[in-house]
């Protein structure tokens, strides 16, 4: 086997893995990663077209009309049109552009969800990578997508784009410490930093799930994650980077094309990542629900782990649409002030309060 | 290549742009910069053009620029007969369009001398209070969006719609109404109009209640809004503010009740009054004025009398010759309408006092100092309608 390969340390751990390493032993880590690829690129690229999808019929129901109806059985392939009118257009550059800098900008966010799904356990066994360091990669890796936004709005030559950028920089890299003390929070009580492994600490019944288990603190950090990671995702009410409203665009003001849509498909594929992470720590990942009950909990637990993960991570999805659609949206200095002077101090208490009940022994 | 960005102002020798008031630096140690706002920009609905000197996002300075839609009403009006001129007042503030028709006839009638039978009267005033409500719902979905709440935007279309559909049942068109005439209306009303205006009444009392819900009581929205953008009672005087971006700053003037036209003085109403002055107090006197209409059309509908809806119309109308002035409180304030006529079919000279030009003047004194984003929110709640403000 190769010695510098990932396949020692992260090998592809289900039945095809096992499959592929029994007929082809010599070549097992070429085709394990191809496939894994290959499996993840379908998804990184149908979920977009469904989120885009569900985020507008779900946006018609809260604002009492249908949303799309015509392409497809109920709008079904409307974002797949879209999308492919999107790759059809042409892609504009403005006068005075950095032209590396601003293609370049698109592709950062779109690859660095792409790197942190490799990591998401959407199953017992079904999971790319499992590094021990997890919660550490997850964090560094997202912190690609701001760097991506910061790049579009410098290089776009457009002073609404400088704005958004800015605002989006200094956004996201104060919520980012929220996030990660609330992280923290969690690896501190699980005592890992595999994504796996902190699913794994929830087995039980539903009151052993983070959200629950943490006497009264799981249920405050996990409505704290809630808001940092809507801030950190951009989104509405803390979409300040795109204020269409004030910005017209903000950093995505010039772009047009499949150039745009990269921006686009990484924001959604941003929020099912950061879902799928808060159903990672508070929601027991792909356990199925135990409620206690003998007639009911066999036939939960019969219904395979990587539908409960989907089925809690499209909860969290459902919930970003809800703030999205209900909020108004705050401003620059108030989202500054809410990070710095409510959340981080908040969080940190949270943080010293974890460690006592650890200390004192309160948590198993 | 060039690299040099494109200089879409017209500057003068410091590079200041023209209309700003300050030239030179402030004497701060950040960069100061221009930024265009407009005429294509989501939340200065239509094509209002702004001007900001900002310093990072805080506002030093707006200037702002009109005559994006100028399409010369008051000299369009001197060539057509007095009755042609009506559909022009449609297009001035095309959100109050039955009220502008009405403050143009009411300067002919008076000139005339044409009295109107009791029916008619109770029509003008429904309708008018039908179209303010019409026009502060789109005005509350829009500002809603302004701020970032999207879905109020539908929530205040779904309302809107009802009362649009009324309108459309009247005079056949949904924007530019074009129904009054001197004397009247062109056509009565039909029978289904008193069960409807009675079906608006009773949503529009359970929608105000949900869109406080929904966007008044949210803290977000109450951060947004209070404190920001105070205009004084003097400075709201001294631009000559009217309609509710006057009320809120503490000064009760209605046109309504202060200088009544047709039947106001028989109905029973309040006129809001806000105490600061602030966006929060504009938005919400305007959700007062709401339940204010509502409340008038609710006693119109119990009294609605039977009769001629016009009196005996003439086959020109020639105006004496004279200067004749009129006044109404539309959606959005006081709208003067002056006639100079010279005794033939058309007129001398016609003038209109808009309320919305007025009422931006003072975006300057309300948004310095504050952020970008606000000012979107102080343009939302001066609730202005480009097409009135270059007419």
């Amino acid at each position: 086997m190769n010695p510098l390969s990932t396949e020692t340390l992260y090998p592809v751990q289900n039945g095809i893995g096992n499959m592929v390493r029994t007929l082809f032993p010599e070549s097992a880590f070429y085709i394990n990663t191809l496939i894994t690829i290959s499996c993840l690129l379908l998804l990184v690229s149908l979920l977009p077209v469904f989120l885009i999808w569900l985020e507008r019929k779900v946006a018609a129901r809260f604002q009492a009309r249908l949303g799309p109806m015509r392409v497809g059985y109920h709008g079904l392939l409307q974002s797949s049109a879209d999308g492919l009118k999107l790759i059809f257009k042409e892609i504009l550059k403005p006068e005075g552009a950095d032209t590396f800098v601003f293609f370049l900008a698109p592709v950062l966010p779109a690859s660095a969800t792409f790197l942190v799904m490799a990591i998401l356990p959407f199953d017992h066994h079904l999971q790319v990578a499992d590094p021990a360091g997890g919660v550490i990669y997850v964090i560094g890796i997202s912190g690609l997508s701001v760097l991506g936004i910061l790049l579009a709005g410098w290089a776009s030559n457009n002073k609404y784009s400088l704005l958004g950028a800015m605002r989006s920089g200094a956004q996201m890299i104060s919520f980012e410490i929220s996030l990660v003390l609330i992280m923290l929070l969690i690896v501190m009580v699980t005592g890992t930093a595999s994504l796996r492994e902190i699913v794994l600490s929830q087995q039980g019944t539903v009151l052993d799930w983070w959200i629950f288990k943490l006497p009264g603190l799981g249920i405050i950090a996990f409505l704290m994650y809630m808001i940092s990671s809507t801030a950190e995702l951009n989104r509405a009410p803390f979409d300040i980077s795109e204020a269409e409203s004030e910005l017209t665009g903000g950093f995505a003001t010039e772009y047009s094309g499949i150039s745009f849509a990269m921006f686009f498909f990484a924001e959604f594929v941003n929020m099912f990542v950061s879902a799928g992470i808060a159903s990672t720590f508070f929601l027991g990942g792909f356990l199925a629900p135990q409620f206690g009950l003998a007639f009911i909990d066999p036939l939960l637990a019969f219904i395979p782990g990587f539908i409960w993960f989907f089925v809690k991570t499209f909860f969290v999805i459902f919930l970003y649409m809800w703030f999205r659609w209900t909020f108004p949206r705050l401003r620059v200095d108030q989202l500054m002030y809410l990070e710095w002077k409510m959340l981080l101090p908040a969080n940190l208490v949270l943080l010293m309060l974890a460690g006592f009940f650890l200390a004192m022994g309160w948590i198993l | 290549m060039d690299l040099q960005p494109v200089n879409k102002f017209t500057s003068d020798s410091n590079g200041i742009p023209e209309g700003f008031s300050r030239t030179g630096s402030s004497g701060r140690s950040s960069e100061e910069y221009f930024l265009n706002m407009g005429p294509q920009h989501p939340s200065t609905h239509g094509v209002l053009r702004l001007v900001l000197r900002l310093d990072g996002e805080s506002v030093l300075e707006v200037v702002p620029h009109l005559g994006y839609v100028h399409r010369g009403l008051e000299k369009v009006a001197e060539g057509q007969t007095y009755i042609q001129n009506i559909h022009l007042t449609d297009r001035l503030d095309y959100l109050s369009s039955h009220i502008n028709n009405l403050g143009y006839c009411l300067a002919m009638e008076q000139a005339l001398e044409i009295g109107i039978p009791e029916r008619g009267e109770y029509i003008r005033v429904m309708v008018s209070e039908l179209q303010r409500i019409q026009s502060h719902l789109l005005w509350w979905g829009v500002s809603g969006m302004d701020l970032g709440a999207v879905t109020t935007f539908l929530y205040g279309f779904k309302e809107r719609e009802l009362i649009t559909d009324i309108f459309e049942e009247l005079c056949g068109a949904r924007l530019t109404m074009n129904f009054f005439r001197p004397g009247g209306s062109f056509a009565d009303v039909t029978d289904t109009f008193i069960p409807k205006v009675k079906n608006v009444i009773e949503i529009m009392h359970k929608a105000l209640a949900e869109y406080n819900t929904l966007l008044t009581g949210n803290i977000i929205f109450q951060e947004r809004t209070k404190n920001i953008g105070i205009l004084s009672k003097e400075t709201a005087l001294s631009y000559g503010c009217s309609g509710a971006v006057l009320r809120a700053s503490g000064i009760s003037y209605d046109v309504r009740k202060n200088d009544p036209y047709s039947i106001y003085e028989r109905f029973d109403f309040d006129v809001p009054v806000g105490s600061i002055g602030d966006c929060f107090d504009r938005y919400s006197l305007k959700m007062k004025e709401m339940a204010q209409s509502v409340r008038i059309l609710e006693q119109a509908v119990t009294h609605f009398p039977e009769g001629p809806y016009r009196s005996q119309q003439k086959a020109v109308y020639k105006l004496p010759k004279g200067s004749y002035y009129s006044q109404v409180e539309t959606a959005r304030g006081l709208l003067g309408t002056y006639i100079v006529a010279e005794g033939g079919a058309k007129p001398y000279r016609v003038k209109f006092r808009s309320p919305s030009f007025s009422n931006l003047n003072v975006l300057n004194e309300l948004a310095v100092g504050h952020k970008i984003a606000d000012v979107v929110t102080i343009l939302a709640t001066l609730d202005f309608v480009v097409p009135d403000l270059d007419r």
